[in-house]
């Protein structure tokens, strides 16, 4: 085995077409696991640890150009405010010492359906910006990223360099089925975002099909119901009947299996709940805040 | 390779370390200190932890080559770290390898630990009875101590959060419990 150990982002790219079989190394909160139980023997590990723009963020005007490394106890203290989803399902992840180390660079590398980030990234809307010393930058939206059960769109030449997250516009909110607080892989996840500029719901499923996935028939269902209703503009509750279709097609969107963590049958029903009770929550405190400029006004 | 990197305030060097070895075996068995325990080697249990440029990770989950030239803490060097911290003077004196290899508990005689050689959470633990197999210890009392340092009035959600990495097969976590907010006590009462 090799230790290459790039100094620079330009460095890092030339390592990584040079050996297209490298395996990076950010956190390695995954890649270890596998090096210490011996599933994984690469001929090369490329050490991202010493390339710092990784490790930062940038807030602009619409989106939050968050590095690959930053790691998640980053998110949580820096950016709840314009990623709230993201912040929340980042306090989900592990412990605080994997926290510390993992990032959402390294989750999308592993793209694990189980992974905390995607929810939150799909509800969100997000694209992920990678690169390759032969052909440049390219940004790759995050529905379109994940290819299969823990594959993803990579080619062997690319790293990712940043994912590019709308900010927030409106409520958001991630739940998580596991048997205690910490350090729990979801038996399944679920991110919704409210987007009252383009009044859409967005939405994310986790560790319920062989990729995250978004509910889409119940995002567009609910989308029209809204509209239909005016709930945007009238600012009521949710009728109950619609909350309850909503929370079907988001069922309906699993694709999901048996395994230790859970049967497919449980995880097609709690994907249900979590949709209805995320809905829930985010509607609330969307009409709280249509309330408090009202009174404001 | 070469390892080159600070341990407890020294600089060290590990030679032939794998490339694919952790940080946790090149402490453990490359220079010899056996302080941070080996249990899982999965971030499972939090056993392994150590500070990583002032960062608690577990070091089983770090790459050797990834702590090159960085400023690694044990649980060996946590009563010189703890002690130079409390003296406010940027410069610390550091732990030996061979002081960190017969380290030792003192009496238990004292609440700061000084002159027991213990740092205050260390005291704690053993005040409070919060060790029995003590296997989990020195990845708890790294956890706890870092956490004090960050947030010297914790609640008692704040320390199950910052312990909630470390596993404890024994105590039932309650005596753990009591211990970290004996020591957050005895540090704003500033004995
Ligand atoms: C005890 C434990 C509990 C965990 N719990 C959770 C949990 O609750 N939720 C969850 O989502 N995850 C969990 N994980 C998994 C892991 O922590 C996350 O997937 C984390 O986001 C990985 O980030 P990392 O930086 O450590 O990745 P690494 O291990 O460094 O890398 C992961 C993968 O991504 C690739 N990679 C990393 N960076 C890049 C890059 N810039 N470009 C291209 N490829 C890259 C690597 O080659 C590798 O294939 C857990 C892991 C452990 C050990
Ligand atoms: S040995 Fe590292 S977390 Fe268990
Ligand atoms: S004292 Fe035995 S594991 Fe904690």
């Amino acid at each position: 085995m090799d230790f290459l150990r790039p100094a620079s982002w330009e460095e890092a790219l030339a390592a990584k077409a040079e050996h297209p079989t490298a395996v990076p190394i950010a956190g390695g909160t995954d890649v270890m696991v596998e090096i210490n139980f011996d599933h994984r023997r690469p001929e090369y590990l490329l050490d991202l640890g010493r390339v710092g723009d990784l490790y930062e963020w940038e807030v602009g005007e619409d989106t939050v150009r968050l590095g690959a490394s930053v790691p998640y106890t980053a998110i949580m203290e820096n950016l709840r405010a314009e990623l709230p989803g993201l912040a929340l399902a980042s306090h989900t992840v592990a412990s605080p010492q994997i926290r510390n180390r993992g990032g959402v660079g390294g989750n999308l590398g592993t793209a694990s359906p189980a992974g905390d980030a995607h929810p939150a990234l799909l509800a969100a809307g997000a694209e992920v910006e990678v690169e390759s010393a032969a052909r440049g930058t390219r940004r790759i939206p995050v529905d379109a990223f994940y290819t299969g059960v823990k594959r993803n769109a990579l080619q062997s030449d690319e790293l990712i360099r940043a994912v590019h997250i709308d900010k927030a516009d409106g409520p958001q909110q991630y739940s998580k089925v596991g048997t205690r607080n910490a350090m729990v892989i979801a038996v399944c996840a679920f991110g919704l975002a409210l987007h009252p500029r383009t009044r859409t719901v967005r939405t994310g499923i986790g560790s319920a099909a062989p990729t995250p996935v978004r509910a889409t028939a119940a995002e567009e269902f609910l989308n029209a119901a809204l509209e239909e209703g005016g709930f945007w503009d009238n600012g009521k509750i949710i009728t109950p009947s619609a909350a309850k279709r909503f929370a079907d097609l988001c069922s309906a969107a699993c694709n999901p299996i048996d395994d230790v963590r859970g049967t497919a049958s449980y995880r097609r029903h709690a994907v249900g709940v979590m949709a209805r009770r995320t809905l829930t929550w985010t509607w609330e405190s969307y009409r709280g805040a249509r309330r408090a400029t009202e009174g404001a006004a | 390779m070469r390892v080159n990197f600070t341990v407890n305030g020294r600089p060290q060097e590990a030679d032939d370390v794998w490339e694919g070895e952790s940080l946790l075996y090149v402490l453990r068995e490359r220079l010899g200190l056996p302080g941070s325990k080996n249990a899982c080697e999965q971030g499972e249990c939090g056993s392994c932890t150590v500070r990583l440029d002032g960062v608690p990770v577990c070091s089983c989950l770090v790459a050797a080559g990834q702590a090159e030239g960085r400023d690694v803490v044990t649980v060996e060097g946590l009563a010189d770290y703890a002690r130079q911290r409390s003296c406010g003077t940027g410069a610390r004196g550091g732990t030996s390898l061979d002081e960190a290899r017969g380290w030792q508990a003192g009496r238990a005689d004292s609440q700061t630990g000084e002159g027991t050689g213990l740092s205050p959470v260390q005291q704690a633990f053993i005040d409070a009875g919060a060790v029995q197999c003590g296997f989990c210890t020195p990845g708890l009392l790294v956890a706890a101590d870092e956490m004090l340092e960050r947030n010297p009035n914790p609640s008692d959600a704040d320390i199950r959060e910052a312990l909630s990495g470390n596993l404890c097969r024994c105590t039932g976590y309650e005596k753990i419990m009591d211990a970290v907010r004996l020591a957050a006590a005895r540090q704003s009462e500033g004995v």
